[in-house]
């Protein structure tokens, strides 16, 4: 049976050779999308912003009247509401943003939740609630700031973990492109205005982990290449561990890829901007290990002695098992 | 590197195996297979997202306690001084600004008075729950330590526990969890509960009942004003009542509040068939209720709950039974609700809803289907692309898969985690990564043949080479895996237990269980050229 090669064997592409540009582009992505939080805001749900989130399905019609329930909603005085087809055509999801001034108010939220479904089921006795998120504004800024404290916290310390399984240099680099990634998927986000809850931040934190992941496979192909080629240069030896790596990359991010799939196409509704971050993060994270990870490491001045006066035991291990101690 | 002495193999078989078969009670459960009662029966638990049901997150206001505690204080101190002999006089008594603090008509009562207060201020334990200090010669102040605010609250919170678990347990509802979270909040879970409106009103009200005298002397106009003569304070009349939109003034002093009943039942006044909540009151209760009664005959007193007043009726006679009727406007489904609320006690403090989920069963159920639907498609993708990438070895990496999954829904099961619909995406997600390990072997076995070694050399190179790599990758994601844990609430818990689980069972199966495959097959077919 012959098999599939995704890639062929022995590539010699030069990805490096284009790294100054590539590092442009990537910082030109990096700040427009802090550029694009900053002016388009992110959309957050009912977990950072609270108020009331109410899912219904309509049985008894084809399509959900969405504008009678904006104006309903909408008249009750909270504020405009965000009313918008979820799922199928006869389920809606509106969101009521919670009135300026009650964010300290304990019970406010609930208090608008109720109203709301009250009026809803007066109007439209057919439809169906299916779930409602009711979040209070103190519980909402309680959300974000330990979002913001995972976040940073992770970030923080894969970086600490591997500057103590490399090297400085190695740990900084992997740190950056954490940040890339994570701001990428941040302006993601306030680009399409696609809804931002608790949801999006566990994907960001899962992109945290597989982005990590390819960096830390070319990184350690990077350690090997630099133990073994100790005259090459760096750009060229980058090269050719990415280039040894690739075949690796591409069916990693592809078996990922075919598996996040059908959860995107067919999956739960709910779960559609989680799982749509998780496969942007995908090509992001990859990108970021190739373009940003690997160039990094020649600017910060790594060199095949960086491993040698730290030489480890198991270090010293591998070499007399390869027999070159 | 290859060799796998027999104890190794039994050993890990049974680690597969145990944790492999703790996942079948959950599949049976999953097909719709009743698996025997005579057998242990570990489940997923399937998170209120999935199976459909409320979660509540109750917050009380620690102000309220703080407040109702001068209050106590206050009562303590007045008939402390009443009662002492000879009587001590006081007068300016306030509970402004967290302090409580009163003049002494005559300074030289300082020393009784403080001998008198000596052991209200101690609390349980000896610890010191005030602080007294006289300030201007007569003036005596009572300041809570944080020991004694800690203390009360914490009392209160244990109490509101329990009144909120038997309101519940009234309600009928099967299952709930209520668990006290942080310094002065309760999560309230009830699986399978889509319509919380009973619930939210009987966890709303805070059920403190009090009988109190109607103050006949305050001017009317001043009542709806809002203003209450000295002694006095004024209470609205539930917005159900016929009077609602009115106030009343009520004497502050000499009511009973009802702590002291033994039962309250719904029933109907047969005089004038309205509903009525008919109360039995405890011994000390039916005395004091007793003794207002008989001394205020012919005077209307209110029935007051969570300062609104359900009814101001006339006392007709002195009441010494201990049994007593509610009347207030109610409906057959009100009555009964305050029924339960003051069987269960009154809540010590409010309790506001600060957070609230509700799913209903439907969407629960559908998001289960397409998600398991997602799992498969994904799961044939991914087998499809190992195998025909690396053949024999993409067979291994297969079985791996499948053990792998049984095992995370199994250990899911033994240590009674809940999976919850980002736990399902959690699962995807350890479907397209598992196999990860698999492909950086598969292609450092490859790598290292094409360099002209010899099989189970490139092998072993491969399986010894590639590990660094994965040890460290999953133990970064198991740095992130913590994060996510920490930082999530409930849904996204369940998204960080599948994850982190995930991890062990991924290197386990896809790293240590394909190199005992491979090498028993190298070990038999001892080939010279291996497809990958």
């Amino acid at each position: 049976m012959k098999l599939l090669k995704l890639v062929p064997d022995d590539t010699n592409i030069k990805f490096l050779k284009l790294r100054v540009p590539f590092f442009v582009l990537s910082i030109v992505l990096i700040v427009g999308s802090w550029a694009a939080v900053l002016v388009n805001g992110l959309n957050f749900g009912v977990d950072f912003a609270g108020g009331q989130e109410v899912r219904l399905t309509f049985e008894e019609r084809e399509q959900a009247p969405i504008p009678g329930l904006r104006e309903l909603v909408g008249g009750l005085g909270y504020g405009e509401p965000v009313v918008q087809e979820f799922g199928a055509p006869n389920q809606v999801s509106i969101r009521v943003p919670l009135p300026e001034g009650t964010e300290d108010t304990p019970g406010a939220a609930t208090e608008i939740g109720n109203r709301v479904i009250a009026a809803i089921g007066e109007e439209y006795p057919g439809a169906r609630t299916d779930g409602n998120d009711t979040v209070s504004g103190k519980v909402a800024g309680e959300f974000r700031d330990s979002a913001i404290l995972a976040l940073l916290a992770a970030m923080v310390a894969v970086a600490i973990y591997i500057w103590v399984r490399f090297e400085w240099q190695f740990g900084v680099g992997a740190l950056f492109a954490l940040f890339h990634d994570v701001s990428v998927t941040l302006g993601l986000f306030a680009l399409t205005q696609m809804e931002f809850g608790l949801q999006i931040v566990a994907a960001i934190l899962a992109i945290i982990g597989y982005s990590l992941n390819d960096t830390i496979v070319v990184y350690d192909r990077i350690r090997e290449n630099l133990k073994k080629f100790r005259k090459m240069p760096l750009p060229e030896l980058l090269d050719l561990s990415v280039n040894e790596t690739l075949a690796r990359t591409i069916m990693t991010s592809l078996t990922l890829f075919v598996a996040l799939m059908p959860l995107l196409l067919f999956g739960p509704a709910s779960l559609f901007g989680m799982v749509a971050a998780i496969t942007a993060g995908l090509f992001i994270g990859t990108y970021s290990s190739v373009y940003l990870a690997g160039p990094l490491l020649i600017w910060m001045g790594v060199t095949s002695t960086s491993f040698v006066p730290q030489e480890s035991a198991l270090d010293r291990q591998e070499k007399i098992a390869r027999g070159e101690a | 590197m290859l060799e796998f002495p027999l104890w190794k193999m039994i050993w890990l078989w049974g680690v597969t195996l145990a944790a492999a078969i703790l996942s079948l009670p959950s599949l049976a459960n999953v097909a719709g297979v009743d698996w025997p009662s005579n057998l242990p029966n570990p489940q997923v638990n399937l998170g209120l997202d999935l199976a459909g049901g409320s979660h509540l997150l109750l917050e009380a206001r620690a102000e309220d306690i703080r407040a109702q505690r001068l209050e106590n204080m206050e009562e303590s101190v007045r008939q402390l001084m009443r009662n002492a002999n000879p009587r001590i006089r006081i007068g300016d008594v306030s509970t402004g600004e967290g302090r409580m603090s009163f003049m002494l008509d005559s300074a030289a009562d300082i020393d009784r008075a403080r001998g008198l207060l000596e052991p209200v201020m101690q609390g349980a334990n000896l610890t010191r729950e005030w602080d007294l200090s006289v300030v201007d010669g007569q003036r005596m102040v009572l300041t809570p330590t944080d020991a004694g605010i800690e203390a009360a609250l914490n009392d209160a919170m244990e109490s509101a526990t329990e009144v909120v678990r038997r309101r519940i347990d009234e309600l009928g509802t099967r299952e709930p969890t209520i668990i006290r979270q942080g310094d002065t909040r309760i999560v309230v879970q009830v699986p399978g509960l889509d319509d919380p409106e009973a619930l939210k009103s009987l966890l709303g009200k805070t059920a403190r009942l009090e009988f109190k005298l109607v103050d006949l002397n305050a001017l009317p106009e001043n009542v709806q004003a809002g203003i209450a003569p000295p002694g006095s304070e004024v209470f609205p009349y539930a917005p159900d009542t016929p009077q609602a939109g009115r106030s009343e003034a009520v004497r502050r002093l000499g009511g009973i509040r009802g702590d002291n009943l033994t039962e309250a039942k719904a029933g109907v006044d047969p005089t004038n068939n309205q509903n009525v909540v008919n109360i039995v009151f405890d011994a000390q209760g039916g005395a004091k209720f007793a003794k207002l009664t008989r001394e205020n005959t012919g005077r209307p007193f209110a029935i007051i709950l969570d300062e609104q007043i359900l009814s101001t009726p006339e006392i007709n006679e002195p009441i010494l039974g201990g049994r007593a009727q509610i009347s207030g406007s109610f409906t057959a489904e009100s009555a009964n609700e305050l029924a339960i609320a003051l069987n269960s006690g009154a809540l010590p403090v409010d309790l506001a809803i600060v957070e609230e989920r509700t799913v209903g069963p439907d969407l629960g159920a559908d998001s289960i289907r397409r998600g398991l639907l997602a799992m498969m498609i994904g799961s044939l993708a991914v087998v499809a692309l190992m195998v025909a990438s690396y053949g024999r070895f993409g067979v291994y990496s297969t079985i791996a898969l499948v053990f792998n999954v049984l095992m995370l829904l199994g250990i899911m099961a033994g240590i009674n985690a809940t999976l919850t619909l980002p736990g399902i995406a959690g699962f995807v997600i350890t479907i397209g990564a598992a196999v990860d390990a698999n492909v950086l072997i598969n292609e450092r076995i490859r790598e290292e043949r094409r360099r002209g070694r010899k099989v189970i050399a490139a092998v072993e190179t491969g399986y010894k080479e590639a590990s660094r790599a994965i040890w460290d990758a999953n133990l970064t994601n198991f740095i992130a895996g913590v994060a996510l844990f920490a930082f999530g609430s409930g849904p996204v818990k369940g998204f960080a237990v599948v994850l982190v689980v995930g991890l062990f069972t991924s290197v386990f199966t896809g790293v240590t269980m394909t190199r005992m495959w491979v090498s028993g097959w190298l070990r038999r077919a001892r080939p010279n050229d291996i497809a990958i």
